[in-house]
């Protein structure tokens, strides 16, 4: 069976600044896949460049969506892509500031409702039956990732931990078939990452989804990941199951230093 | 695209080349005083420019008060001259500290303004600072329009009317010469300050990166201050120039020449300081053209018109960069 | 509360600040009679003023910083508080209602018109409101729209003569159109840009109204503009004032009405997003460039339709009635108001009109006043006067 996602030779300059160089990589379905690497080793700019935020200097995305056909992904602005099944979410929180928990997510169902300007304004039944099966849906998503308690407060009081939560969320949304989380432990706390391991296996089992995550927290990638992508300064140096990775000398020394206490 | 572009190109460019090539064999004196005239045009704007350029480079903020700076610039050269002339002063002195006065004030009201509507913005939404600085711009002309009149005062020209030889002296007024050399000279000292000085140093890398010039232990509030003052001083010189060329200074004449400034800013691409001269020379020039070959009541429009156009076909410029935001 | 360094402090800036406004401030130039005059009396309320200014500005700072730190969540307005509660909010509308429906008859001819201005600003500023508070764009051309609007009022009017009622879709549609023809190149661009082009657009169609004398017959303007007909019923001078205000009452209304319904809408929480983080926003699916056309040209139409009202409000319009100025008030209506806020614009555009008109003495400062104040609310309440809140749901329990 094809790969759900499939990236061949992903290239992405930044000036004289190769932040990623030739990358290969497939993520299967049904798998939770880990992308990790050292500081500023091109990951983000891995997501950036399959979600269409930064159009990559060369390589093809191939999707290939679940009983759907293969498809091309490069070349796609960002909203579509999400429109094709990926979602993501930001290393750097980007929730939406003025806007309630619900809000946020309502933004999520965005792309799956029809309603326009003038149905805005005259509020058809359809649109309202529209508007209330999303705040329905909203708030059901809600629940499944236990945040229900907040809905109506504003997603900047949330605390830490809630907020990445609500990324999640958010994402969950948009009806992806592939999830891209950019380090959703970072900044939580023990308890925290606890119930983010135990939520991400339930999504992989109960919302027929495939993961593919970037972390820093080796603990949580090892206990989770079924696949593990290593990059180091733009270029996969590695890929394997846990116990392989673990202990490949490239990985190590790539890590050495910085992080090889945790690898 | 490409190919559309390069059509478009042609069959813009075509016509025009042909008309300029015949109108200028018609009547080369007539072209060559438009030419002038736009260098002369051109120079002003480039050194109001700078200050739009320079400060968008390091807070990416349009400091729509600075055409106010320029104004105040030229009131003030304004008052101290008249002041100075009744006092009756030697004139030139009076010259002198008419533009010392009017670059000093310039520089601390654009210090001043940096601090009050601009420094607090700092981490706000950019549409904050935006608004912030609109606030700014209505206030100060207001101030001055309270303070002093609303009515045009007219400027005595504080440049000596010497004569060129000929035939020189018909196609190029004493005054025009005197604009035209002191942006270069203004220019090239600009260039020394960012190049060589330490200070120049520091706003380079504080407009690459604000973070990483503050880590390296740049002071990154001096350096936008800094920034502030020199931006405020060209534009200080900028107003007395243009004051003494025509003749009459209120307190809106900030507002139409910031904006075509910030218009050439853009042309020459934002951030960017040969930019900022090259596209200030670009449009003043095509403005006399366009007014002295086609209709002078349009003048404005003709700018504006440049404007949506570079922005459609060459968002960065002539001179700028294509930036990826960082995600 | 105030330390004595910050007096201290205060003290060096009104020094400052008296050495800075001195030229402007205290000498006052005639060129003309070649006289000098020196207000000295200027530098020593310069002085005063700045101490205290500056006190009070410290003393602000302080406050922002320490709620920051201490991350108190902001209470909800007093006014949405009454507004949310049953007791209250019937009476209290009953009694804008009544107050509203009696004003034109209890209050003279010059004060309902006076009104009638205020409530046009309204519209505007509830439209200006969409582009600016909720989808994040800086339009300082809204005139220009405004302009389109009242011009096709007059000029479709003078040659064809066509009726007000008619030309409020039509100058709609043209509002509507102008918008997306405007927005349609710049709003790809980086946001700032968008500020001065509409600027610029502004101007140009001032501009154009002022050289193009077949248009509009140029500065002259066009005069006698009629005032709506109820049906084919022209009403006398006293009684017109009284239709167009209640003319722009139902608009009003009609606003009200649609803002409220399209904050919470689909496409209304579209523009909020984009307003708040535009990589998040494409990243949820929404097209970011169509959202913003849609807010843009819904912008513009609610600005033509405000020209119609106006058109046929003065019965005379010329260029000058259409300068940078007014889109600059609008702009001050929304941003002191409260970006987003519906209630706050409404009571901004009454205070921001309405105060000016009555304390003439002050009237001159008005310009002045609106700058700082645009500064000191982005400063110290960059929501505003009133801010927005946002609506609630209520849930049972599905799960547990
Ligand atoms: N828009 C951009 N312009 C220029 N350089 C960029 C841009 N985006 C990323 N880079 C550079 O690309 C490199 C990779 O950055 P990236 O953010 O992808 O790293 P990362 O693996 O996500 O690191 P981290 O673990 O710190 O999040 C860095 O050197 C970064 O400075
Ligand atoms: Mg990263």
């Amino acid at each position: 069976m094809e790969p759900i996602l499939n990236v061949k030779n992903l290239t992405m300059n930044f000036g004289g600044l190769k932040a990623l160089d030739d990358i290969t990589l497939a993520v299967e379905k049904g798998q939770i896949a880990a992308l990790i690497g050292p500081n500023g080793a091109g990951k983000t700019t891995f997501f950036n460049c399959i979600t269409g935020i930064y159009e990559p200097t060369e390589g093809n995305v191939k999707i290939t969506p679940p009983g759907k056909p293969t498809q091309k992904l490069q070349g796609l602005k960002t909203n579509l892509v999400t429109e094709k099944g990926l979602a993501r979410t930001f290393q750097n929180i980007r929730l939406f500031e003025g806007m309630t928990v619900l809000e946020n997510v309502m933004i999520g169902r965005h792309c799956r409702l029809k309603s326009g300007i003038i149905g805005a304004m005259l509020k058809p039944s359809s649109q309202k039956k529209e508007e209330k099966q999303a705040v329905v849906d909203s708030y059901e998503i809600l629940e499944k990732i236990g945040l229900a308690q907040y809905v109506n407060e504003m997603a900047v009081n949330l605390p830490y931990g809630a907020q990445r939560r609500l990324e999640i969320a958010r994402a969950l949304a948009t009806e992806p078939f592939l999830l891209l989380l950019d380090e959703p432990a970072a900044g939580m706390n023990p308890q925290e990452t606890k119930e983010l391991d135990d939520l991400i296996i339930w999504l992989r089992d109960n919302e027929d989804l495939s993961i593919l995550l970037i972390e820093h927290d080796m603990k949580l990638v090892m206990s989770l990941s079924d696949n593990i992508h290593v990059v180091d300064y733009g270029r996969k140096i590695a890929e394997g199951t846990p116990e392989e990775i673990k202990s490949n000398p490239d990985v190590i020394k790539a890590y050495l230093g910085d992080e090889s206490e945790d690898a | 695209m490409r190919l559309f572009n390069i059509i478009l190109g042609v069959a813009v460019v075509g016509p025009l080349g042909f008309f300029g090539i015949k109108e200028i064999i018609a009547d080369p004196v007539y072209f060559l005083e438009l030419f002038l005239g736009g260098l002369t045009r051109g120079s002003i704007y480039a050194l109001i420019a700078l200050g739009y350029t320079m400060v968008y480079g390091i807070i990416q903020l349009i400091n729509f008060a600075h055409g106010e700076i320029y104004m105040i610039g030229a009131m003030t050269a304004l008052i101290v001259a008249s002041v100075l002339g009744l006092w009756g002063w030697n004139s030139a002195v009076i010259v002198i500290l008419a533009i010392v006065f009017a670059i000093v004030y310039s520089c601390a009201y654009g210090f001043t303004v940096e601090k009050i509507a601009y420094k607090p913005l700092r981490t706000a939404p950019r549409l904050s600072a935006l608004i912030s600085a609109i606030g700014m711009s209505l206030f100060l002309q207001n101030y001055v329009m309270l303070a002093q009149t609303p009515e045009f005062m007219p400027f005595e020209s504080l440049i000596p009317d010497f004569q060129f030889w000929e035939p020189f002296a018909h196609i190029i007024t004493a005054v025009e010469m005197t604009i035209i050399v002191t942006t270069v000279i203004t220019m090239i000292l600009l260039g020394m300050l960012i190049k060589f000085t330490k200070i120049g140093k520091a706003m380079r890398a504080t407009a690459q990166d604000k973070i990483m010039a503050s880590l390296v232990g740049i002071n990154v509030n001096r350096v936008i201050s800094t920034t502030f003052v020199v931006g405020s001083a060209t534009a200080a010189i900028g107003g007395v120039l243009i004051a003494c060329h025509v003749g009459q200074v209120n307190f809106f004449i900030g507002f139409l020449a910031g904006l075509k400034a910030f218009i050439a800013a853009v042309l020459g691409g934002i951030g960017s300081i040969p930019g900022a001269v090259l596209g200030s020379l670009v449009l003043g020039i095509s403005e006399s053209m366009f007014t002295g070959y086609f209709w002078s009541e349009y003048e404005d429009v003709f700018a504006f018109t440049i404007l949506v156009i570079i922005l459609i076909f060459r968002p960065s410029g002539i001179l700028g960069k294509d930036e990826i935001s960082k995600v | 509360m105030v330390t004595k360094k910050e007096i201290k402090l205060s003290f060096v800036i009104a020094l400052w600040f008296m050495v800075l406004t001195f030229p402007i401030m205290v000498i006052k130039v005639n060129t003309i009679k070649h006289i000098v005059i020196f207000r000295w009396e200027n530098l020593l309320w310069t002085g005063i003023v700045c101490f205290f200014a500056s006190l009070i500005w410290n003393y602000l700072l302080r406050i922002k910083e320490e709620k920051k730190k201490s991350d108190t969540k902001d209470d909800i307005p007093i006014v949405h508080r009454l507004l949310q509660n049953e007791k209250f909010r019937i009476p209290f509308l009953a009694a804008i209602c009544l107050f509203a429906i009696a004003y034109p008859f209890v209050f003279s001819m010059y004060h309902t018109s006076i009104l009638i201005s205020a409530l046009i600003y309204v519209m505007l500023g509830l439209g200006l409101n969409i582009v600016v508070g909720l989808a994040g764009l800086l339009d300082l051309g809204y005139v220009a729209f405004y302009a389109v609007g009242a011009y096709a009022y007059a000029l479709l009017n003078l040659h064809f003569g066509i009726s007000f009622w008619v030309v409020l879709p039509i100058s709609a549609l043209l509002g509507t159109i102008f918008g997306t023809l405007l927005g349609y190149p710049v709003l790809r661009l980086r946001g700032d840009y968008l500020a001065i082009v509409t600027l610029g657009f502004g101007e140009i169609i001032r501009i154009i109204l002022e050289n193009w004398d077949e248009l509009g017959n140029g500065p002259r303007g066009i005069g006698n503009i009629p005032a709506p007909s109820f049906f084919g019923h022209q009403f006398n001078q006293h009684n017109s004032v009284i239709y167009i205000y209640f003319v722009v009452i139902a608009l009003v209304l009609l606003t009200i009405f649609f803002v409220n319904r399209l904050e919470n809408s689909r496409i209304g929480r579209a523009w909020i997003a984009l307003r708040d983080d535009e990589i998040a926003c494409e990243a949820m699916g929404i097209d970011k460039f169509k959202t913003k056309l849609t807010a843009f040209a819904l912008g513009a139409t609610w600005a033509a339709l405000g020209g119609v009202v106006f058109a046929a409000k003065t019965s005379f319009i010329n260029p000058m009635s259409f300068t940078i100025w007014e889109s600059i008030t609008i702009l001050c209506v929304v941003v002191i108001g409260g970006m987003g806020s519906a209630i706050g614009v409404i009571a901004g555009a009454l205070v921001l009109i309405l105060l000016p008109e009555y304390l003439r003495a002050v009237a001159e400062y008005r310009m002045l006043v609106f700058g700082a104040l645009q500064v000191i609310v982005m400063v110290f309440k960059p929501e505003g006067l009133i801010r927005s809140i946002r609506k609630t749901y209520k849930f049972e329990k599905t799960k547990e």
